[in-house]
């Protein structure tokens, strides 16, 4: 079992969640290079699944028995960074270094074992691969005698790619029920919204008729985060798609739905009116925009 | 020529890859753009907004595009195929290979964000091989222009000239040096300096750089030969044989692997025509990493222009 005590309610968990967006935009104000979007959209159910769905030990994160965790959208990067950092598997401090030279936090994540942080399973950052590597995971485990759990982050952008599609066939066809799949589906990608690049829609219907154990929730309600998974978990037979309604940038006004905010960080000035937005937690952040001009 | 060494003019090659597609849109209705989703990196978008009726969104889906440019080619089309350098060639390899390579499609495939430019994005978004992937390929032609200007004009001659090409380019600014006016010697490169102690023959970004330090060798009474070799594939043998002749010894600068890329195609001609001591500047078999590209990326790396000079100083201490 874990040795970090896991949050229980679902309002501890959104307050967790309101500190990792903190978090993502400190970073990045910092960095003043990467994606806003994706991550402040993705820090529910990031929160949900580290701080208490997964089985996982930060002190030992190659632990035996842990639950595997793939981000297939590397772009997403900060929303992990901020979540291992606030899990106890990297110190919260070293948020400051995304995307620097000789630092940890890649770019898009690399593996430990490269030059990334313990966590990070395998790299990504090219799209529509990360499905495919966790039904391998998910068919090994089972090969094995094995019961740890499978989770995955796709982008719904990212389902333009073939791949993901191809994967979806393999896991349906070997009956992957010890894996999970979750869509990120903001309904944003880079160029515009999803439906005017390449229209994914009809979704679930897709996913369906691919004969997957399909689910719809929304993303930010913490209550049917943690019943998705729950029932996701249990299901037997087929693998599950948790399909999250998310908005691109959430918790921050200008940024909520509005794909631009896909790929470019905010300035000092954007990132003090999204702090303010973002209701102060109990955590304490890593960073004061007061020392911003030291920088 | 004379370089203005301390303040060039910067502009980035992406939009000299943009700006021919909206100039050669003009006239040429044939002309086609597919975009997998990334077209305000690239600048597709201009062409895009510019001919809204000839711009074809396939999502991401870098596969999927090369093969509708091969179809797009089919139907008597002249499709530009553009993404990041990785996504465009790495990814999408065997649908280049059979569907347009082998099949000598009239496709062009423009990169944009390739080498090190892609700086913070990090190790999976450098592109340090696709030089390697598309020189192997029987019937490509590859370029990688080193400026703004040069990318424009090889840009508008891959679109009049029919057969499969990979035009290989930036995201950063960098500094526009090249003529506008001199016509694109496709397959024949361009010496830029003049010198008979060492040749440095260089690609894409590295053609500054190497300006730079034949520069300053020349202060030292070192005249390094710069030679601007845009065009790899077919690969000009005539300067190169020439250039060993003349100078001895040739330095390969590329932001690329030093396997398979320039330092490949120049040495495969050395070796079958005129051994001749050769070294390199380029990614030396190592993945990249997040980092600022020009003060950091490139000093680590060793491919800017300190380490070029440093290596011409090297060899040429007796
Ligand atoms: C193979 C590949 N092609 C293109 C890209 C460039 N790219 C990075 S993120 C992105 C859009 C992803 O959209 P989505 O999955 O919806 O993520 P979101 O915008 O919601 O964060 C693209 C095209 C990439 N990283 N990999």
């Amino acid at each position: 079992m874990s040795k970090n005590p896991n949050l229980k309610t679902a309002e501890e968990l959104s307050e967790m969640a309101r500190q990792i967006r903190r978090d993502i935009i400190n970073m990045l104000v910092i960095a003043q290079t990467g994606h806003s979007g994706g991550p402040l959209g993705m820090a529910d159910i990031f929160t949900a699944l580290y701080f208490n769905k997964m089985k996982l030990d930060s002190s030992n994160p190659e632990m035996n028995d842990r639950d595997y965790f793939f981000l297939s959208i590397g772009h997403i990067a900060p929303v992990w960074y901020a979540t291992l950092a606030r899990r106890g598997y990297i110190p919260v401090e070293e948020l400051r270094t995304l995307r620097r030279i000789n630092g940890r936090l890649q770019g898009h994540p690399a593996p430990a074992k490269t030059h990334g942080v313990p966590g990070v399973e395998i790299a990504s950052g090219s799209l529509g691969q990360g499905l495919s590597i966790a039904v391998g995971m998910a068919i090994g485990l089972r090969m094995n005698g094995k019961d740890n759990y499978v989770f995955c982050i796709n982008g719904d952008g990212e389902l333009q790619e073939g791949q993901i599609w191809e994967a979806i066939m393999t896991a349906a066809h070997h009956k992957t029920d010890n894996l999970t799949m979750i869509v990120d589906r903001n309904q944003c990608q880079i160029d515009n919204r999803t439906e005017l690049v390449q229209e994914l829609e009809p979704l679930k219907e897709k996913f369906h008729a691919f004969n997957w154990h399909t689910y719809e929730i929304d993303g930010h309600n913490m209550k049917e985060i943690l019943h998705a998974i729950d029932e996701a978990k249990a299901y037997k037979g087929k693998p599950t798609v948790i399909i999250a309604n998310t908005l691109m940038g959430k918790g921050v006004s200008f940024m909520e739905d509005n794909y631009k905010w896909h790929g470019i960080p905010p300035n000092i000035e954007q990132a003090s009116i999204a702090l303010k937005e973002l209701a102060v937690t109990k955590y304490g952040d890593f960073f004061d925009l007061e020392e911003y001009a030291e920088l | 020529m004379k370089f203005n060494l301390d303040s060039p003019e910067m502009k980035e090659t992406r939009q000299g890859f943009a700006d021919a597609l909206i100039d050669a849109g003009k006239t040429n209705k044939d002309l086609v753009v597919l975009g997998a989703d990334v077209s305000g990196s690239v600048k597709t978008n201009l062409f895009r907004d510019a001919y809204p009726d000839r711009f074809i969104s396939v999502g991401i889906a870098e596969q999927d595009m090369m093969g509708t440019a091969a179809g797009l080619a089919l139907a008597g089309k002249i499709p530009v195929a553009s993404a990041y350098g990785e996504f465009a060639t790495g990814r999408p390899f065997d649908q280049i290979r059979q569907s347009i390579a082998y099949s000598e499609m009239n496709v062009k495939i423009c990169a944009s964000h390739c080498g090190i430019t892609v700086g913070p994005d990090g190790a999976t978004h450098q592109s340090f091989e696709d030089v390697a992937l598309m020189r192997v390929l029987p019937n490509m032609n590859v370029i990688t222009p080193c400026d703004y200007n040069q990318t424009y004009r090889a840009v508008k001659l891959a679109i009049d000239t029919h057969g499969p090409f990979y035009i290989r380019f930036y995201r950063e600014n960098s500094p526009n040096f090249t003529d506008i006016n001199a016509p694109f010697k496709f397959g024949k490169a361009d010496t830029i300096i003049d010198g008979d102690d060492i040749t440095l023959i260089a690609s894409g970004l590295l053609v500054w750089e190497a300006i730079v330090a034949s520069e300053k060798l020349k202060k030292e009474g070192i005249n390094a030969r710069v030679v601007n070799m845009h065009t790899i594939k077919p690969i000009d043998k005539e300067t190169i044989i020439k250039c060993a002749d003349e100078t001895g010894m040739i330095i390969t600068c590329e932001d690329h692997q030093w396997t398979c890329g320039l330092f490949g195609a120049v040495a495969e001609v050395i070796v079958m025509h005129r051994p001749t001591k050769m070294d390199y500047i380029a990614i030396d078999d190592t993945f990249g990493e997040s980092g600022i590209i020009a003060s950091e990326l490139m000093n680590k790396y060793k491919i800017d222009r300190e380490a070029i000079y440093k290596k011409v100083k090297k060899h040429l201490k007796k």
